[in-house]
């Protein structure tokens, strides 16, 4: 909403300085976005005279003027244009003088001849044929207006207005209009406001002889007013109103139009206005639009109707979309001759959802959907009325059709002084809320208020405690401290999402975000067969695009997708990890997604390998105090979908008594292809979710050993298909209680060791905690290791 | 006898001048004071001297074996002495190098400004609570007083997954699903991402990330909304940060303020930074809507409570001076390296 400051002066007698007045208005509610003064690049122009005007001596198209600026001797101005006459009055831009667009005039010579200035067009002024339709376009601006030579532009023409603009909240309606903001004006600065109260005279006219009305949907038009004006005289409207709606940032089209646009800024009240000729059978039905309806709009539109929109047809057709736009022939035309004036009260929603289906959001429909109340439509028909007669264009009918079913007034509300103190936390005496809401229209009744017509949005205590706050001053309640107990901590699921992440840190990781929302392509990326679960995503109605078009249903593909932006960054190596969800549709239609948390690895560079992203995912189970997870090679059933992305060799799954946790890897090389990716990298996913579900015990302290551990290494040849963690279990099996650790040290395939075997050495620690183990104890357990491993075939070698 | 032994003690003297190591001077005492050694031989002889002589001679002997130890302790340390000089000479390295240590991963600015928040919040006694990210659109909208065709419903550019369900457009309905479980008082921060249907650019994304903050008790004014945050900022940016209250409105608070801070950059006088307003926008606040709490079931007659829901995202690029929001979600690590 653009204020004029100049239309603002109608309705309180008062000069403001523009920052202020916004910075006021912002502080008591009106957000005020910023401010234009009109004409304010435009610096040094003033109106001058044309005294003479010769042919230019070097050129065929140029003339020389002598031009009276109103400093006693004229000044000499070389111009090109041709409509230029002794007598005219004209703009004259001034030697170092500023148009807008950071135009700067200096004297110099056109030609050989001197040049004092410029001569103006409409166009070098910023302004165009609607601010004055008198002028052409296309040569000097030749004034038509009453102003004295000499004098500055700004003044002259009307060009001094300071247009403010608003930001205004949905709930206030009312301050989508001059009188609003004047009324929240009053009250900020405490001073009169002057309510407005149209007259006018009329012509006897009995209006049920030239129009009838029907409202047949009462629900979506809670009132029709229809007034009638006769033998209209179609012309410009006069330079005021037209400089109004220009620093309103309307434009101006002809006098009619231009009162309709005029009451629905000065008022807030959309209003409109038919050619009578147009309405055939001279009736108004307000109804529901008929299956297959269209209407062309006034921008020249055919648009199709839906039987849920309210149109104001006649008895053939519809002439307008209600409160949002009018019809092609409806309009008001040159040869117009008598009018008929709509102000009517349309349901918002109604509005709202038949604008947005059109596609065409106007200054009409952006008022009635935020709720206009019905009671707005006469004072603005009567502000009609009185322009018409004010601007001399055309004879208003001394009656009207009102058409108002069921008239409500508004509820009063409590009105509590103590309580709003209490809610606010504050100490402000009645009186001056008393003073507060009257500054704003509400009547105060002992215990309650009554809200005017217009506030809609007044409908319980804390609404009259914001009125009462807004004018009181937000800044002057006092901040206090929280009373009461202050007992809070993370819970076990943030908890477990800090110890990741610092593990994640510790070990260099760096911490990424990236969206929740992928292209379902990336399933195609990591290789996910056609009939994996994890290609059944949530779908977004109405994304922005495809590629953020499905909520994930794995962190991976994400992932993948940083790595390889950091690769083609040339960055030489990435050690990266997320918490981020996974969000997996639930089986019950309608229900939520679940959204479980998931921890992403991704590595790459120099140094990394296979065991580097197992390492890692190891001491996050470490940080986190798992222990007894067990890896697997990764394969379908898994647990993981995910499987298919990483070497089919070089994958492994993470479990914790069958619970699968995590699954690592190296990237597959096709999927590295998909991405672009030209390293080896690696990646892992922990299901950090389903960690929490599992009871992790507090530590608790083992005494330190007492009794010196015995030592023995073994060192064994099996199969190369035979994992390590097989022998490690039966190694373990065989020593029993006295095991303390067994700890690989070596692993050797090549020379020496048969095609399709490799040697395995481990060191295994045995300690006892009621005394120094034996020899006899340790050979005892290792006769038994070497037992166990023989009957698998293993060959011990010492 | 006197004379051998005068002889020994300058000799010892005059060899241990000479002596470079430590096996030099062990061969040295050896020599002179070992049980073969030479002042031994003199010691053992003494049993041949008369009655008179003995003690005097004694007495030199005695004196003559603690000058030689004492020499030689002496001569040890000095030995001690050159021999660490010449290690630290031969060990000295070039301490401008650069140092060995194992990388250290960093948090995404994002997740370590929310700590940051969350810890103060903890630490003022707020839980951290959470809510689903694809939402109903009961608890996004309609049970925040924004029903079906609710004009506020534009300025929140929505995702849809159904006419039911949508990706939530703000982290408030997390207030609804806390009010529902749980009785005042209730304290709560809850962070998390939301997303609106905004194209990429400088200043705007799709998903975004917000603080909510709930308090309901009895007898919380707005006062309490005031001071909460008045703290929340002087924590956050220092002692010196000034914040203002302005009116707006907010479907789900009433009253309903946006808060301001006083821009950094020029302490309130107006520049490039803050468009000439001397504020910067923070955040959106308000006291709980009655039919907000009506509708979980809360007395409002009883009850009152305050809300508020800040930006992360513009939280973070003010901290750091970053100026294009879509760095936060490249994740170069040319940029998260800086944090």
């Amino acid at each position: 909403m653009n204020l004029s400051m100049k239309w603002l002066k109608d309705y309180i007698d008062r000069d403001f300085e523009p920052k202020k007045f916004c910075y006021d208005l912002t502080m008591t509610g009106s957000k005020v976005e910023g401010y234009e003064a009109e004409g304010s690049e435009i610096k040094n122009v003033v109106v001058g005279k044309i005294l003479s005007v010769t042919p230019h001596e070097n050129s065929d198209h140029l003339v020389v003027c002598q031009v009276d600026v109103g400093k006693g001797e004229p000044i000499q101005i070389v111009t090109g244009a041709s409509n230029v006459n002794v007598g005219d009055v004209v703009p004259v831009a001034l030697d170092n003088s500023y148009l807008p667009g950071g135009v700067h005039i200096k004297k110099g010579k056109l030609r050989g001849v001197e040049s004092n200035g410029m001569l103006c067009s409409l166009g070098e002024l910023g302004l165009t044929k609607h601010d004055f339709p008198y002028a052409i376009e296309d040569g000097i601006f030749i004034i038509k207006e009453d102003c004295e030579i000499g004098e500055d532009i700004h003044s002259a023409i009307g060009l001094d207005d300071v247009s403010v603009e608003f930001e205004i909240t949905s709930n206030r309606p009312d301050c989508l209009s001059v009188i609003g903001l004047a009324r929240e004006a009053a009250a900020t600065y405490g001073i009169d406001f002057k309510e407005p109260s149209s007259k006018y005279t009329g012509v006897r006219e009995d209006i049920d002889k030239k129009l009838n009305v029907v409202i047949e949907n009462g629900k979506l038009c809670r009132r029709y007013i229809g007034g009638y004006v006769k033998n209209v005289k179609i012309a410009p409207s006069p330079r005021w109103l037209r400089e109004r709606l220009r620093a309103s940032g309307v434009r101006p089209i002809n006098n009619l139009v231009d009162i309709t646009n005029y009451v629905m800024l000065e008022y807030g009240q959309p209003m409109h206005a038919f050619d009578a000729r147009f309405i055939k059978g001279n009736e108004i039905h307000v109804r529901n639009a008929r299956s297959g309806e269209t209407i062309t709009t006034l921008d020249g539109t055919v648009r199709e109707l839906s039987p849920e929109m309210l149109v104001i047809a006649d008895t053939e057709k519809p002439v307008a979309v209600a409160g949002v736009m009018g019809g092609e022939y409806s309009g008001i035309m040159d040869d117009t001759v008598d009018v008929i004036f709509e102000s009517a009260s349309f349901d918002g929603a109604s509005v709202r959802r038949t604008a947005k289906k059109l596609g065409m959001r106007t200054d009409s429909s952006a008022r009635f959907e935020k709720g206009l109340d019905p009671h707005l439509c006469e004072p603005a028909i009567l502000r009609a009325f009185e322009l018409v007669e004010l601007l001399g264009c055309g004879e208003v009918a001394d009656t009207r059709i009102d058409r108002f079913p069921s008239p409500t007034e508004k509820k009063p509300v409590p009105f509590d002084p103590d309580w709003i103190n209490r809610f606010l936390g504050t100490n402000i005496p009645r009186a001056d809320m008393e003073k507060y809401l009257r500054a704003i229209g509400f009547t105060v009744n002992g215990g309650e208020v009554i809200a005017p017509y217009y506030r809609i949005d007044i409908e319980c205590k804390a609404d009259i405690a914001e009125e009462v706050a807004r004018f009181y001053g937000y800044n002057n309640i006092v901040g206090t401290e929280l009373k009461g107990v202050a007992n809070a901590k993370l819970t076990p699921a943030q908890k477990l999402q800090r110890q990741t992440e610092s593990a994640c840190i510790a070990m260099g990781l760096s911490g990424i975000e990236t969206f929740s929302f992928i292209s379902p392509k990336f399933y195609d990326k990591i290789n996910l067969p056609k009939d994996s679960k994890l290609r059944k995503s949530v779908t977004i109605l109405n994304p922005l695009g495809e590629d953020t078009s499905v909520m994930r249903t794995t962190v991976l593909p994400s992932m993948c997708e940083v790595l390889a932006r950091n690769y083609n960054l040339r960055n030489p190596a990435a050690a990266l990890f997320e918490l981020g969800n996974e969000y997996l549709p639930s089986e019950n239609e309608g229900d939520l997604p679940a959204e479980p948390q998931r921890l992403s690895v991704g590595v790459y560079g120099d140094g990394i390998d296979f065991f580097g992203i197992k390492g890692i995912v190891e001491r996050i189970f470490a940080a986190i105090g798992l222990e007894g997870i067990e890896y697997e090679p990764a394969g379908p059933g898994c647990g993981f979908d995910e499987a298919v992305m990483f070497h089919p060799g070089r994958v492994a799954a993470a479990s914790l008594d069958g619970k699968p946790l995590a699954i690592l890897g190296e990237v597959h090389p096709s999927v590295l292809e998909n991405y672009g990716i030209g390293v080896r990298a690696y990646c892992a996913k922990i299901n950090i979710s389903e960690i929490l579900d599992i009871a992790i015990p507090e530590k608790q302290y083992k005494p330190l050993p007492k009794y010196p551990a015995a030592t023995r290494d073994i060192s064994l040849v099996c199969d190369d298909e035979m994992p390590v963690a097989r022998l490690e279990k039966l190694i373990k099996t065989a020593v029993g209680n006295f095991l303390e650790s067994i700890n690989l040290f070596d692993v050797y395939k090549g020379e020496q060791i048969a095609a399709g075997k490799k040697s395995v050495a481990f060191s295994i620690i045995m300690r006892s905690k009621d005394g120094t183990l034996t020899d006899e104890q340790a050979e005892a357990a290792m006769r038994r290791v070497r037992k166990s491993l023989q009957d698998e075939n293993v060959e011990v070698r010492g | 006898m006197k004379e051998s032994l005068e002889r020994i003690e300058l000799l010892a003297k005059s060899e241990l001048e000479r002596i470079r190591d430590s096996k030099e001077l062990e061969a040295l005492r050896i020599k002179f004071l070992g049980k073969k050694g030479e002042l031994t031989a003199i010691m053992k002889s003494m049993a041949t001297l008369s009655a008179e002589e003995r003690p005097a001679i004694g007495q030199l002997a005695n004196r003559v074996r603690a000058d030689i130890e004492e020499a030689i302790t002496s001569r040890a340390e000095e030995l001690k002495a050159a021999a660490a000089e010449q290690r630290f000479k031969d060990e000295r390295l070039d301490v401008t190098l650069p140092g060995k240590a194992p990388k250290l991963g960093r948090l995404h600015p994002l997740d370590a400004v929310m700590h940051e928040i969350e810890d103060i919040f903890i630490g003022m006694g707020f839980d951290i609570a959470s809510g689903p990210e694809v939402e109903y659109d009961y608890y996004n909208f309609e049970a925040l007083n924004l029903p079906p065709d609710h004009p506020a419903r534009d300025t929140q550019d929505t995702f849809y997954i159904s006419d039911k369900v949508l990706l939530r457009t703000q982290t408030s309905p997390v207030q609804i699903r806390v009010m529902e479980q749980k009785k005042p008082p209730i304290r709560i921060v809850a962070p998390g991402r939301v997303y609106r249907s905004d194209a990429v650019d400088a200043t705007h994304s799709p998903l975004f990330h917000q603080i909510e903050g709930l308090v309901v008790d009895k007898g919380i004014t707005m006062g309490d909304l005031v001071g909460t945050l008045d703290m929340l900022m002087k924590r956050l940016y220092g002692e010196e940060c000034r914040i203002r209250l302005r009116p707006h409105h907010f479907p789900f608070t009433e009253p309903s303020a946006e808060v301001d801070m006083v821009c950094f950059n020029c302490g309130g006088k107006g520049c490039s930074m803050c468009k000439g307003e001397g504020y910067v926008e923070l955040l959106g606040s308000g006291m709980v809507h009655p039919k907000v709490l009506e509708k979980c079931g809360i007395d409002p007659e009883v009850y009152s409570g305050f809300a508020f829901g800040l930006g992360l995202e513009r939280l973070v690029m003010r901290k750091y001076g970053i100026t294009d929001l879509r760095l936060l979600y490249e994740n170069d690590l040319r940029f998260l390296g800086q944090f």
